[in-house]
């Protein structure tokens, strides 16, 4: 799987390497051609190479997944770190935030956010965003108030290093494994919701090439161009499954060991 | 006991402050004046002092707060504001919409509970078995497809190439069941994959090992689990309640059921704020209101939880 992982990474990376055709030059001569040796997916109602667009789109959804899971992944550890190694005021604030923010319905507040701040990849990545630190902070905050009550780290007090010295010594590696397993889990369902958002119209602005916006696009025409439907559904539901698989392997792992 | 219900009361009453406070802010730092928007919405350009006066009347030029606590205050009594679009009153529109979603989601709910209850018990009895490893495939796959992308293939299959249902559901019976369906598969795989780690859980459990040695037929024991589980089922399935709505939305959309996901979807190309904004608040207390009894409820059910 995680060949297949790689595959999917790089196929999508260097799209300008294996894409046959520029993903946006239309063609009036060529429009919603049957996949054949030119077009290997079709092509469709712009006359636009479907297997290029699958490339390059892959490229903004994966690109924007990665992206989106990173930022939160970070926000959150560092926000859960600083939280439960020093608590106090500030852990009981932002750990309410948290709470109070786990308490909305994470799809509906997306679309509203998506919807009212405007189309386009920064607000569907923002409105997923708010809801998606909480978990990192929540995990990262309880595995670093367990280890900070670990004998060793408190030998570690004793010998007079600095409070950063220690986070960044002692207990970031060893929360890295838990937090890095929900990142890997998260990728997803970040890849359903922002294509889901891209569907509705509410992530990326066409004609960038994005999975979610092919598939609703193409969708009008789809008794007469099947395959430029198809392709990109293809593609998204095996991405899905290869990080969800993934993220399954690491999690049973993480269990049993 | 009271007292715990207090608390419940006012985490849910903070959590809908907050999530009211939250959307005004997000309407407030929106790109475009309301005022705007609707004197140009058919094309002609007005001059300032029109504009002046909508706002006023608008309520706009009152400070932030105090145009919060009145926006609140009518909430409260159920007023949703008007329309930019119409000038007709949100509230009817809302509640229409609900129903109508409602009907979709119980539904869907039904239908997708009562195959992963089965599926999961059964896969969960017969750990490891064929039947488990298909169920297994099954669940890792439907919870993996984005439902906007089930109901497009479903759409193809049975309403295109077999021609067996509407591609546009009418609001009867029979376009009911493409939207159902969109919304049940991907929901069945979780809650199966959920509903047989919880029983293969319980199965581990003292009591379980206890009855075994005591020789008690394995339908009994099996209908223990099952009984234990029940409250934790719940809690489950009141944690999908959110990806329920946000399902509902896109499938509303894709098959035009007049649902409140479909009217939030024309809201926001017409930028009609009222409606995004009671839309975001009643799915907010929906979605409260039920995680806070299905956590009663698991408490009530598991009295070890409690203390």
């Amino acid at each position: 799987m995680i060949v297949f992982a790689a595959a999917v990474i790089i196929m999508t990376l260097f799209a300008g390497v294996f894409a046959p055709n520029d993903p946006y030059k239309t063609s009036a001569t060529v429009i919603r051609t049957a996949p054949c040796a030119d077009y290997p997916f079709g092509t469709d109602n712009l006359g636009r190479c479907v297997f290029s667009r699958v490339l390059y789109g892959g490229r903004t959804t994966i690109a924007a997944t990665f992206f989106l899971v990173f930022v939160s992944f970070a926000i959150g550890t560092v926000i859960g770190m600083v939280c439960g190694y020093y608590g106090g005021i500030a852990d009981r604030i932002f750990m309410r935030i948290a709470d109070i923010t786990l308490g909305f319905p994470q799809m509906v507040v997306a679309i509203a956010v998506a919807g009212i701040l405007g189309a386009g990849m920064k607000g569907a990545m923002i409105a997923l965003g708010i809801t998606m630190w909480i978990s990192f902070a929540r995990l990262a905050r309880s595995h670093t108030y367990s280890i900070k009550n670990e004998a060793y780290v408190k030998t570690v007090l004793f010998t007079g290093k600095s409070d950063f010295y220690i986070i960044m010594v002692h207990i970031f590696p060893n929360l890295m494994g838990p937090v890095l397993t929900n990142a890997l889990t998260q990728i997803g369902t970040t890849m359903i919701g922002l294509s889901g958002l891209s569907f509705l119209g509410l992530g990326i602005i066409p004609p960038t090439a994005e999975w979610g916006s092919m598939i609703s696009e193409a969708r009008a025409y789809i008794q007469i161009a099947p395959w430029s439907v198809f392709y990109p559904a293809a593609a998204t539901i095996i991405t899905i499954i290869i990080f969800n698989y993934l993220g399954d392997v690491v999690m049973d792992y993480r269990e049993a060991g | 006991m009271i007292r715990s219900v207090l608390k419940k009361l006012a985490e849910i009453i903070i959590i809908l402050v907050v999530l009211s406070f939250f959307v005004f802010v997000l309407l407030y730092i929106a790109p475009g004046d309301p005022a705007e928007k609707r004197l140009t919405s058919q094309g002609i350009v007005v001059t300032k002092q029109v504009l002046d006066a909508e706002r006023e009347r608008l309520g706009l030029l009152k400070p932030f707060l105090v145009r919060y606590g009145e926006w609140l205050f009518s909430v409260i009594k159920g007023d949703f504001g008007v329309s930019f679009k119409d000038d007709m009153p949100v509230a009817p529109k809302l509640y229409k919409g609900l129903v109508n979603t409602c009907i979709l989601a119980f539904s869907s709910l039904m239908l997708s509970l009562s195959l992963s209850f089965t599926l999961g018990v059964a896969s969960a009895v017969k750990k490891d078995g064929i039947f488990d490893h298909i169920v297994r495939i099954f669940s890792f796959v439907a919870n993996s497809l984005p439902n906007f992308l089930i109901s497009v293939l479903l759409m193809y299959f049975f309403c295109i190439k077999l021609d067996i249902f509407p591609v546009i559901a009418a609001g009867d019976l029979q376009g009911l069941v493409m939207p159902v369906l969109s919304l049940a598969i991907p929901m069945t795989g979780r809650f199966t994959r959920q509903i047989r780690a919880e029983i293969l859980n319980r199965m581990n459990e003292d009591y379980v090992t206890g009855m075994k040695g005591r020789g008690v037929k394995n339908r009994y024991i099996i209908l223990n689990v099952v009984r234990n589980s029940l409250g934790h089922i719940f809690t489950i399935v009141a944690l999908q309640i959110g990806t329920l709505m946000g399902g509902s939305v896109v499938i509303e959309t894709i098959f035009r059921w007049p649902g409140i996901g479909k009217l939030v979807m024309d809201s926001i190309s017409a930028r009609d704020y009222p409606v995004i904004m009671g839309f975001v608040l009643i799915m907010g207390a929906i979605y409260v209101v039920v995680n806070s009894l299905s956590d009663v409820l698991d408490r009530t059910l598991d009295p070890r939880i409690s203390e």
